[in-house]
């Protein structure tokens, strides 16, 4: 209350682990995989982790969107399975341009995303409720959509968007869905810290009566936010779809559960208004490597899912106890 | 065109300048509104004049928020209409009390924890930056570093407000009310937790406010402050206007007694009972951070000790301390004269200390259960030796229950979410007399309960009284703390601000005692 306990918050070795013990756990997990794989540490091996996971992470940034509004989105991999679903059909089956297809995959995207929000902020059904129901629903959908069969033969125009490389400079070659990835990734960031709609994402997130008190449009935060998280759940589908060659109607199982983990992995907060862009990045980054890493050891599949849980156990538990060491 | 325009607003302007001390600012007229089961206002008319600080007063639940709340557009009155500069208008949401230029301090602190302190005085209504949707951080953060400067706040824009004391983050909120170019503020009890120092700051800033023309509605429970910086008074209670007066023209005692000026009498019998000496519990220098500090005080057996203090004064914070809700951090608790070390609820419990929580419907029951299985739920492993659940034994003990504190309820099966608020709080106390407790506290066990019941439950403090039970009620209506006790504590910041005999006490030496108007007397064994 005197003017000397006044300042601010400061630098400490409990804020730097804090913000950064996600990090140092990934790093300590590439470096025990890279002594016992002379493959992991190759350029080759690291595309593969950022090409296979580039699905992932733009469906963890709607994740982290939708859970820092203080909400949950279950219904992402399902959506993600339509959407792959809906523009291989629009392509294979109506003769539409892959530019059209894509769009109207990205609208309905968008539209479903609507939709949960509309069943969360006016039916008032609490999101893990409204959106585990478009999650039945959006994989009904898909299965009656493809008969339940893969579609194939979108082109080359669409598949090559799921490995193709762009040579970039300095980098190399940089598959396209990682491309993909990383402008999602950019724009979550610029929307999160230096946009209006950002800052009430974690107002509405932080305290709800707060905001409105505020003046913040409540409602409509909440919705786009789901918005944004259905037509990025598209979004993963087309780039799955386009890397399979095919648009699988069982894509996307468990997909939301992995952006969940990546999500809470990151320090995104379940109960909303805490998180950032870079932690989800990182906890997804954080499991892609994990599995892997894994491969590579020739861990039997059935025991990573196992060594998965306790992965997610032990780096929470981390996470929590080192964010008591946070003061000012 | 234009200059014609600015004529006529500066004509305007002027006219307007001297018919000041006429036109009022705002007038709230007959203002009426009820809650299922509550009449919270009834037919209450408030004017504030430009460039004055109005002091809105009156006991804790005299209408005083709701009435704010009708002003800022949270709820909506029943009946009465507002007036805003001689014009009728319509407040249906916050956006709209802001939009005529009305702004709100909450009494609850409004503020966004993780968010930092120039996003929460900017929230919705942040700076655009370069790109529409934008906003511009660095403007934000000057702004906001000058809203603070002005308060005489060096505190560092960019910090969480989580990380802020209580007193800093209601600063905060002071400021973000400030920067808000309103005509009308409205704080309610924007000092409850401030230093003295802060106190004057913010003075200051309201009194060039009030020299700008802005006019201010200051609710407080502390009379010194209102003494100090209001021009005019209005006091309600239980919803109704009392009166309004200049506070030149009312001495601080006219006030508190136009505040608490009901009857006392026939709702409280006062018992004739000798007083045992034994003492039942003991807590000695008892802290919890500083919401409790360095309290001591005895209870004796079959005695009523009442705890009055204003809401924050550490009273609640003081009982889950003894009942192990929240640990103590220094200071014994004895029962019976030996020391018990109590962390948790489980162990007040078995110590034989029941408490009856503030908030029935959160903290005491479980609505959505039957009466049975709320009354038997505290003995419920002596229910279900060896294993199963002994029904039979469930339903006679609820049915004497029943009986015993008149319950009325059409069956044991009964949700309690169904039950009155009355039979709901007896529902309460019925499970801790079916452990037959030697010490019971009770946080405000009248709160939001009618007259009838509020007797019933005071006849049964006084029967658990005679049969030897210390009970401590803690309660915000002086009324009844004068009226049940025997003794009373008055708390005031944390500590024990003041002892009194019930039978000589009055109230305003509680409220003197709970405001922090006089120096705290005898009490605090060294």
């Amino acid at each position: 209350m005197t003017p000397s306990t006044t300042l601010s918050w400061q630098v400490t070795l409990g804020n730097v682990l804090r913000r950064t013990a996600v990090l140092l756990f990934l790093i300590a997990l590439g470096l025990y995989f890279s002594s016992e794989s002379e493959q992991f540490l190759t350029e080759r091996n690291l595309t593969n982790i950022a090409q296979q996971n580039a699905h992932v992470i733009i469906v963890t940034i709607g994740m982290t969107l939708t859970m820092l509004v203080g909400g949950i989105d279950l219904s992402v991999g399902s959506v993600a399975a339509l959407g792959g679903a809906v523009s291989a059909g629009l392509i294979v089956r109506e003769g539409l341009p892959i530019e059209a297809a894509v769009i109207l995959t990205l609208a309905m995207g968008f539209g479903i995303g609507l939709t949960n929000g509309a069943l969360v902020v006016f039916g008032k059904l609490p999101p893990f409720v409204a959106t585990l129901s478009m999650m039945g629903v959006a994989r009904g959908l898909t299965l009656l959509y493809t008969n339940g069969k893969p579609i194939s033969g979108m082109g080359e125009a669409y598949t090559r968007w799921g490995r193709d490389r762009l040579s970039v400079p300095v980098v190399g070659d940089v598959p396209l869905p990682v491309i993909v990835a990383l402008a999602v990734v950019l724009l979550a960031l610029l929307l999160l810290t230096r946009t209006r709609f950002g800052l009430h994402i974690y107002a509405v997130g932080g305290h709800q009566e707060t905001s409105r008190l505020a003046g913040v449009p409540v409602s409509r935060v909440q919705l786009l936010t789901y918005g944004i998280s259905g037509m990025l759940a598209a979004l993963a589908g087309m780039l799955l779809a386009a890397r399979l060659y095919s648009a699988q109607p069982q894509m996307g199982v468990g997909l939301e559960l992995d952006a969940i983990a990546s999500s809470v992995l990151g320090g995104v907060s379940l109960f909303g208004g805490v998180g950032n862009v870079p932690g989800a990045v990182i906890g997804g980054l954080l499991i892609g490597v994990l599995g892997n890493g894994m491969n590579l050891l020739r861990v039997a599949s059935y025991q990573q899912q196992m060594i998965q849980g306790i992965v997610l156990v032990v780096a929470v538990t981390v996470d929590m106890y080192t964010k008591r060491l946070e003061r000012r | 065109m234009r200059l014609c325009g600015c004529v006529g607003a500066c004509t305007a302007f002027f006219m307007y300048k001297s018919r000041m001390d006429q036109t009022p600012l705002l007038q709230m007229q007959g203002i009426s509104k009820s809650f299922p089961g509550v009449q919270a206002l009834k037919d209450i008319d408030l004017t504030v004049y430009p460039g004055e600080i109005l002091a809105l007063v009156g006991e804790n639940g005299a209408g005083k928020s709701t009435l704010m709340k009708i002003l800022n557009g949270v709820y909506s009155a029943d009946e009465g209409a507002i007036t805003w500069q001689g014009q009728p208008v319509a407040i249906h949401s916050p956006h709209d009390a802001q939009a005529l230029g009305i702004s709100m301090i909450h009494q609850e602190l409004a503020l966004i924890p993780y968010l930092d302190a120039g996003k929460n005085i900017y929230l919705g209504r942040e700076p655009q930056g370069a790109i529409p949707g934008t906003v511009h951080w660095r403007k934000l953060y000057q702004q906001a570093q000058a809203d603070l400067a002005e308060l005489d706040l060096k505190l560092n824009v960019r910090t969480p407000v989580r990380f802020f004391s209580i007193a800093q983050q209601q600063m905060i909120e002071v400021a973000k009310a400030l920067s808000i170019d309103a005509r009308l503020i409205v704080m309610d009890e924007p000092t409850s937790s401030l230093t003295d120092r802060e106190v004057d700051t913010l003075f200051s800033r309201m009194r060039s406010l009030r020299e700008r023309g802005v006019s201010i509605v200051f609710i407080s429970h502390r009379l010194e402050e209102v003494r100090a910086i209001c021009d005019r008074v209005t006091v309600l209670r239980d919803g109704i206007l009392v009166g309004t007066h200049p506070v030149a023209e009312v001495t601080t005692e006219d006030i508190i007694r136009m505040m608490v000026g009901r009857e006392v009498g026939q709702m409280y019998e006062r018992r004739n009972r000798a007083a045992t000496d034994g003492v039942v519990l003991e807590v000695r220098n008892l802290s919890r951070g500083d919401r409790v500090r360095d309290v001591s005080f005895a209870l004796r057996r079959g005695e009523i000790l009442g705890v009055a203090g204003l809401v924050g004064a550490g009273r609640t914070e003081l009982a889950e301390t003894i009942f192990g809700a929240h640990p103590a951090t220094g200071g014994e608790i004895l029962l019976e004269g030996e020391p018990v070390h109590i962390r948790r609820p489980q162990q007040a419990i078995r110590s034989g200390i029941g408490f009856v929580p503030e908030d029935r419907k959160r903290q005491g029951l479980f609505l959505g259960m039957s009466v049975a299985a709320n009354v038997v739920m505290a003995i419920l492993r002596r229910l279900t030796r060896p294993v199963l659940i002994r029904w039979p034994r469930v339903e006679a003990i609820t049915r004497e229950s029943i009986q015993r504190l008149d319950i009325r309820t059409p069956s044991q099966a009964q949700r309690v979410r169904n039950l009155s608020g009355g039979n709901q709080q007896k529902v309460v106390i019925a499970k801790w007399l079916t452990l037959d407790p030697r010490v019971l506290i009770l946080d405000e066990p009248t709160r939001g309960i009618d007259v009838g019941a509020k007797a019933e439950i005071y006849r049964l403090m006084h029967q658990l009284a005679e049969r030897g039970v210390g009970i401590i009620m803690i309660s915000s209506e002086l009324p009844e703390v004068l009226g049940v006790s025997d003794r009373i504590l008055v708390m005031h910041e944390g500590r024990l601000a003041g002892e009194f005999d019930a039978r000589t006490a009055t109230q305003n030496d509680l409220m003197n005692a709970a405001t922090g108007t006089t120096l705290n007397k005898g009490m605090n064994p060294a």
